[in-house]
């Protein structure tokens, strides 16, 4: 195969790189999660025996039914505030969840650099875009109404 | 002899498994589930549903390799119509699997250069964005809406699995203004002629508008779009279908993370319903790959279009039945 001139770009396998090293960790963070969580290692916020009770409501509906039951929050846990509760396993589940949805705008962000200097602007703008619209779509801003 | 044994053995297999997912005592199982009243404390067999789940998508990885779908497309609507668990959860647990399979498969085609990062950035510009849209509008919409959309949604990519045509390597006389502008070209080398195949594409803009529709339905419905991705890059822009087929893996990776940061921010993640789904569906994939040698892909193929079919209908008649229309 090394003969051929079918190599991929520097940026295609720096980009393939961090994908992989983030997808490995994120993988290996949720089988840990998820079992300090479902063996019971670590406290949470919903019982296990009592998550069947609520996973067949509408998310709005859940939402208000684990802050009224369990959190008691002033605001339902929705966005970033899963943060606060990184003690309790059902949500610790989150982190890798998060890696795994995030690694990508790292990618973006470190590629960006390298197209910049070799004068790939188009491709450039593309991937800063990219990596903005992720960003934005993780910051939690973007909010969706119930139903 | 021990061949033609392991043959019918890993036909059997696939044949019971899919039985399974046909059979009828998932409908029933559903309205049960749906009908049942919620108990006042915690359930004593709360871990039966995972366990299931975990058969199920394990069972679902190794269809989905034969029968060379994506797991979204076939986790949404059979989770969603023959579980306990509601559409929204399901939906945001359904991006999961597809963004997982499109990390896992990623670094890989990559690396080999089958999937193309040129090819994938402006496409996923577009896709990711309305992804976005998608996500937010089948996440204020009521949930019969959506249901009844996405059964329309199954029975279309039945449709389009049906009479769908594929292109190894499509004739493009000439790349497009766009196209060569941002130097979307490559070269990969194809094994089974010993040859070089130099790829440029076409139609650039009326692809990419494409990727607006499919980006939307991919973060509304949580299905993953590979479905889709293929016959616009392959039939429409004029890649080869080896590069189509990985650059719309890989794409998965970025629509859906979009929509997942969406689904995720809303609250709909319950690690109980995801993880077991993703373990189940990466095992299952994993096992799938090994059945690949012994099984016939046409059989398979058939078999994933019966299983959609079966879905989409179920899915159509969950909507219609909650606004008072009773279909069978």
């Amino acid at each position: 195969m090394s003969q051929h001139n079918t190599q991929a770009t520097e940026e295609q396998v720096l980009y393939a790189d961090i994908l992989e090293k983030g997808m490995f960790a994120g993988l290996a963070l949720m089988v840990i999660t998820f079992a300090l969580y479902v063996l019971g290692i670590m406290p949470s916020i919903v019982p296990v025996s009592e998550i069947s009770i609520y996973w067949s409501q509408p998310v709005h509906d859940y939402l208000v039914a684990i802050n009224t039951n369990f959190l008691h929050w002033e605001t339902l846990p929705t966005g970033w505030s899963w943060m606060k509760l990184l003690g309790y396993g059902d949500f610790l589940n989150f982190l890798p969840v998060a890696i795994l949805s995030g690694i990508t705008v790292l990618c973006y962000l470190v590629i960006t650099p390298g197209l910049f200097a070799r004068g790939d602007k188009a491709m450039a703008f593309m991937a800063l875009a990219e990596a903005v619209i992720l960003t934005l779509a993780a910051s939690g801003l973007l909010s969706a109404g119930g139903h | 002899m021990l061949r033609n044994i392991k043959e019918k053995a890993g036909m059997l297999f696939v044949s019971l498994m899919c039985a399974i997912m046909l059979s009828p005592a998932w409908a029933l199982a559903t309205e049960a589930a749906d009908m049942a009243p919620v108990p006042a404390m915690g359930d004593p067999d709360w871990w039966k549903w995972p366990v299931i789940l975990l058969f199920v998508t394990f069972v679902m990885g190794i269809i989905a390799v034969l029968g060379g779908v994506g797991g979204g497309v076939l986790f949404v609507p059979i989770i969603g119509g023959f579980f306990p668990f509601h559409l929204d959860f399901v939906r945001g647990a359904g991006l999961l699997v597809a963004l997982c399979g499109a990390l896992a498969a990623g670094p890989g085609l990559l690396k080999a250069n089958l999937a193309s990062l040129r090819l994938a950035m402006p496409v996923a510009l577009i896709a990711s964005t309305m992804a976005i849209v998608g996500a937010m509008v089948g996440l204020a919409l009521p949930t019969h809406i959506v249901q009844l959309a996405l059964g329309g949604t199954i029975l279309g990519i039945v449709a389009i699995m049906l009479t769908a045509k594929k292109s190894t390597i499509p004739d493009v006389p000439k790349a497009d203004a766009l196209s060569t502008a941002l130097r979307i070209t490559g070269v990969f080398y194809e094994p089974t002629t010993k040859e070089e195949i130099n790829w440029k594409i076409h139609r650039t803009i009326p692809g990419l508008l494409t990727f607006i529709i499919i980006g939307f339905m991919a973060g509304m419905f949580g299905l993953g779009a590979g479905w889709a991705n293929v016959p616009v890059l392959n039939l429409m822009m004029g890649a080869p279908l080896k590069i189509s087929v990985a650059t719309s893996k890989f794409l998965l990776s970025i629509t859906d993370t979009s929509a997942a940061w969406i689904y995720l921010n809303k609250g709909c993640v319950i690690p109980m319903m995801v993880v077991p789904s993703l373990i189940g569906i990466m095992l299952g994939s994993f096992v799938g790959v090994r059945l690949l040698k012994v099984a016939k892909p046409t059989f398979i193929r058939w078999m994933v279009i019966a299983i959609l079919l079966f879905a989409g209908l179920k899915a159509v008649q969950k909507g219609l039945s909650t606004m008072g229309v009773t279909l069978f």
